[in-house]
């Protein structure tokens, strides 16, 4: 016997069976990234055609060193969310469980490569 | 429900949404834009990415990944990624506009849609003048 109501259960999560959390990640990141792209699309696009003297001294810099990290972590964790639900609209079954993986995976891969080559750089 | 008649013929409904006959419209333009611009964005971050991990690693690596980010090809997909990103921008914007439950009459909608590729060609063209 459950002691849980079917109202209970069902208040919240909607269709989706996940209530809004997905959506209101997206919010989030989407603000967050929002508030910080102008100034990196700036530092980034003034890094391009440097020599590695002045690109890696530019990196070394902590206001571009850590929001570079912050836009590859954020920006990373948006894609493989909106990703997700592209690969959930279009893919099923065993195609979307392989979709899945690997949008997650090659977004971990990409923030971890940029977090190792950003840290290399500072050290 | 229709084929509980009796008959095995499996019933031809039309499939949505008729892609074939479909009326593009300006608030379906702009909506798939933005799944596009979110994948295509990829190519430029991979490529971002590689570079900054050439220079942090050596002067041999930094010069090939250097040579490929400089290149025409470089420059086109720099170019591009920077467009998409300023649409993929816009486009967010309006979403928010939209959850706040502004802009979401038909007019106002499209207005919009027009204002992100408008706005996102003038953002692209004037962060290349000041970068």
């Amino acid at each position: 016997m459950t002691y849980m109501t079917d109202r209970k259960r069902a208040v919240g999560a909607g269709s989706a069976h996940s209530g809004t959390a997905h959506h209101w990640f997206m919010t989030v990141s989407a603000v967050v990234l929002a508030v910080m792209l102008p100034v990196w699309l700036y530092l980034f696009g003034a890094a391009i055609g440097g020599t590695r003297e002045q690109v890696v001294a530019a990196f070394a810099n902590p206001f571009t060193a850590i929001l570079t990290a912050l836009v590859l972590v954020v920006s990373m964790r948006h894609f493989a969310k909106g990703s997700a639900v592209m690969v959930e609209d279009y893919a099923h079954g065993t195609a979307r469980k392989a979709g899945l993986i690997f949008v997650i995976s090659l977004s971990a891969v990409i923030a971890t490569t940029g977090l190792y080559a950003l840290i290399r750089i500072a050290l | 429900m229709a084929e509980a008649t009796g008959s095995s013929k499996r019933v031809e409904r039309p499939l949505s949404p008729h892609l074939q006959i479909y009326r593009i419209q300006m608030t379906s333009v702009s909506s798939i834009l933005t799944r596009i611009t979110g994948h295509a964005l990829m190519v430029g971050v991979i490529l971002g990415v590689w570079w900054l991990l050439a220079a942090a690693v050596s002067d041999p690596y930094f010069a090939l990944a250097n040579a490929v980010m400089t290149s025409w090809f470089g420059k086109l997909v720099m170019t591009g990624s920077l467009w998409a990103v300023w649409y993929h921008y816009l486009a967010g914007l309006r979403h928010l506009l939209f959850d706040a439950r502004l802009g979401l009459d038909i007019k106002t909608a499209e207005r919009l849609g027009w204002a992100c590729i408008i706005g996102s060609v003038v953002l692209t063209v004037l962060t290349l003048v000041i970068v």
